[in-house]
């Protein structure tokens, strides 16, 4: 055996050769059943792909390094669930390029933060963490609310998305910018921005000031839908599909 | 100076070659950077240009002086010192990051400030963690691996003026993801945040990078390819295939700086910890452990303890680490049975990594006495001994049911921690103070003293700062799942944040005493670099060849 591998130690092609068949054989075997196994990701009702003020308010999210110390994932473990609402499903990040489960929870996790605080509390809290939770050492983001949000590209985004399996239809893409503007504003007609992203979608204005569509506004919009999609009255945990 | 005669008249091939690539590379920067609307594409854009620009002018006068001529005698070590000056000047600049940003958990009302967000924790941390694995242990990689390469195939580097390409090709890959951070720039995948542009570029800095280490392996004049060069070829081969397919994503524009991973949910998940946990496994521990093969048995002039070990823990280290990837993901959405496999492999992981620990402790076998005499072959074996221990926590920490406990705490930044500061941070340092008098061509180190004084506080700082990140992470983890006898949650969040400022202030102290002992081995080393020359000696190619006997 040791003769053999001498071949190796005086050829080096064969030892590169070698070296990229050992590491590939763990990734093949590990990750490459879960693009056709059916049961990695549940069938659920309510999840859809997100509307242009979240998808930019996500992108805010991630700019900022949110999930450097938020996670995104609720494990099934029972001080989480009663802390945080039932645990993450697969589905409910389908639609994440890239996923935010995170790996560090320096501040709570985030996956069924939406509906639970106001969005007053959430701008309040953005802007001086401090001022609403005094042991709280989050940065502050005050700054958000003075941004304008630049939406210019969010139909490029959109188009992006659904390059990468995202299921947005061409009516989505084609009224990326509207449907932008009229979820951040109250008094916008509903109809048609309900009927691509369904009746649950909220719509108001996020950050308090409607005269400004800012970067607070998305964020917020973002925030306040996580974890709301999945319609837990008709998904059965312990069904047999289900269980993982 | 030189006897041989290597008589080229005009401009080195390579030379031109990359001068020319440069220029294309130049006008296509332009364009993006004229024609784009969004500003942070705009942003990448400048730097790149700049950055071409100035390579231009250099190689311009270069090129007229004649200094890219490669003189095929020597050793190529002009890239190599350029590698060290790099590598101790990243190292502070990441731990600055590190220690500033250990600081806002510790006092969030002094340094957040509202007015500049670029400042924020969230934006710093990925300064912080490139700053430092990228950075420093890349640039220490790149070094040692030129030096080592050279001296293990006694071949002078490939590639003419190329290395020195993949040299600054990688710098600015560094500038460009760090200004990127700052600015907002980011992928979110953690320690592959680069954005698309920069993830190509470095693309074609890497396949320039195995370019050369391969081309120096074809020219050797050795016949065995030495251990060290197994495992820096692991390295290389693999960080590309991590970083290519992790990294696969479609722009939102062609000058857009922002993409989407190509991977959504659970799948990608599952690729980014794939990536990530083998940048731990092939940049921070296969690239180190060549390291440690040269230079230890160099340092303690000993020779390797047994070869038949460094075979069998080399295969076995390389094909269990990435089946890892998915103890990071335990109790997730990620299917069960995946979970199992990287649990039972991470535990697995443990003997290959305890092979390479006593590899390299052994080694020292009959040099015992030189761990009280040289405080440079003492941070070496400080270094292996970390190793042992990291790679010892890193299983246990993957098993399920501690994991339910340890996952998402401080007790993580801990483990990463033992293993950065004291593996990667120590067998670096070890390797740089070995190198600097070589590459120098002095006798010895400015002051054995100096290194003493680095060696005693950086200890002692990795060892305040795991110790508060054990107590903080356990503490957490168990504050979040207590009870009260009534059977409600016992602590909300905040409580346990708020719990743990006094370990906050500890682990900010002991990191800036390992920032304070990079310091003091930065001016040791200046020092050394400023000291007279020591007599000529065998720093050039020696071989049977007359023609490539050393001539000073």
């Amino acid at each position: 055996m040791w003769k053999h591998h001498t071949k190796l130690e005086r050829h080096s092609l064969p030892l590169v050769i070698a070296i990229l068949i050992v590491v590939s054989i763990g990734g093949i075997v590990e990750i490459a059943p879960l693009f056709w196994l059916e049961s990695t990701v549940e069938e659920v009702e309510g999840v859809r792909p997100y509307t242009p003020l979240e998808l930019a308010g996500r992108d805010i999210y991630i700019r900022e390094g949110c999930y450097t110390c938020h996670s995104q994932m609720v494990r099934p473990l029972r001080d989480e669930v009663e802390r945080y609402g039932h645990y993450s499903l697969a589905a409910e990040s389908m639609y994440d390029h890239p996923f935010q489960w995170g790996s560090k929870r320096t501040g709570p996790d985030l996956a069924r933060v939406g509906g639970k605080y106001s969005d007053g509390w959430h701008k309040d809290h953005l802007v001086d963490p401090r001022s609403v939770v005094p042991e709280s050492v989050m940065p502050p983001y005050a700054f958000l609310a003075e941004k304008a949000l630049d939406y210019r590209d969010i139909q490029d985004k959109i188009r992006a998305m659904t390059k990468v399996g995202v299921p947005y239809t061409q009516d989505m893409i084609d009224n990326a910018k509207d449907d932008l503007e009229t979820q951040a504003d109250p008094f916008a007609a509903p109809t048609k921005f309900q009927a691509r992203y369904g009746g649950k979608v909220l719509q108001r204005d996020f950050d308090g000031e409607p005269e400004r569509l800012s970067e607070m506004d998305a964020l917020i919009a973002y925030l306040q839908m996580l974890g709301t999609l999945v319609d837990f009255s008709t998904y059965q945990a312990q069904a047999p599909e289900n269980r993982r | 100076m030189t006897s041989l005669p290597a008589p080229q008249s005009g401009a080195p091939r390579d030379a031109v070659l990359l001068f020319i690539t440069t220029g294309i590379c130049a006008f296509a920067a332009l364009l993006a950077t004229a024609f784009t609307e969004d500003p942070l594409f705009r942003l990448q854009g400048w730097i790149f240009l700049i950055a071409f620009l100035i390579a231009l002018s250099v190689m311009t006068i270069a090129i007229n002086s004649g200094r890219l001529r490669s003189r095929p005698d020597r050793y190529a070590d002009g890239v190599v010192r350029a590698g060290v000056i790099a590598t101790m000047f990243w190292a502070i600049v990441g731990m600055t990051a590190g220690v500033f940003i250990a600081a806002q958990l510790s006092w969030p009302d002094l340094l957040y400030f509202p007015e500049h967000g670029w400042l924020n924790f969230g934006r710093l941390r990925p300064l912080h963690t490139s700053g430092v694995i990228f950075a420093f242990g890349g640039n220490a990689l790149i070094a040692t691996s030129f030096y080592v390469v050279q001296r293990t195939c006694r071949a002078r580097l490939a590639g003419g003026v190329w290395p020195w390409f993949v040299f600054w090709g990688y710098q600015l890959f560094i500038v460009l993801a760090a200004v990127g951070y700052v600015a907002g720039i980011t992928q979110s995948k953690e320690y592959a945040e680069p954005e698309w542009l920069v993830d190509l570029w470095l693309t074609l800095v890497w396949v320039a990078y195995l370019l050369v280490f391969l081309g120096t392996l074809w020219k050797r004049k050795e016949p065995h390819i030495y251990v060290a060069n197994w495992f820096y070829l692991a390295f290389i081969v693999t960080i590309a295939l991590l970083h290519i397919v992790n990294n696969l994503a479609v722009p939102v524009g062609p000058l857009n700086s922002r993409s989407y991973s190509l991977f959504g949910g659970v799948q990608d998940a599952l690729l980014q910890w794939w990536y990530g946990h083998n940048a731990v496994g092939f940049f921070l521990t296969a690239g180190f452990l060549a390291m440690m093969y040269y230079f230890v048995p160099k340092r303690a002039e000993r020779p390797v303890y047994s070869y038949r070990l460094s075979i069998v823990h080399f295969w076995s280290l390389i094909f269990i680490y990435i089946w890892a990837g998915p103890h990071h993901l335990h109790y997730t959405a990620l299917p069960q049975w995946a979970q199992t496999l990287g649990m039972t492999f991470s535990i697995m992981l443990w003997m290959p990594s305890w092979g390479g620990m006593i590899n390299g402790l052994m080694t020292l076998s009959g040099a015992w006495d030189k761990l009280r005499t040289d405080p440079v072959i003492r941070m070496m074996a400080v270094a292996i001994a970390f190793y042992g221990m990291a790679t010892f926590e890193g299983p246990l920490m993957s098993i399920r049911e501690v994991n339910a406990l340890s996952h998402y705490t401080d007790w993580t930044i801990g483990h990463v921690h033992s293993g950065a500061l004291g593996w990667v941070g120590f067998i670096t340092f070890g390797a740089v103070y070995c190198m600097v008098p070589w590459l120098w061509k002095k006798d010895g180190l400015y002051s054995l003293k100096l290194a003493e004084w680095h060696f005693w506080i950086a200890t002692l700082g990795i060892l305040l700062y795991i110790c508060a990140m054990w107590v903080s992470g356990i503490m957490e983890g168990l504050m979040w799942r207590e009870y009260t006898p009534q059977g409600f949650l016992a602590n909300s969040f905040v409580e346990t944040v708020a719990a743990k400022h006094i370990e906050n202030v500890i682990r900010t102290l002991g990191g800036a005493m390992f920032l304070a002992g990079a310091v003091i081995m930065s001016y040791n080393l200046w020092r050394t670099i400023r000291m007279p020359s020591s007599a000529p000696s065998a720093q050039s190619l020696s071989g049977p060849a007359p023609a490539l006997v050393a001539a000073q």
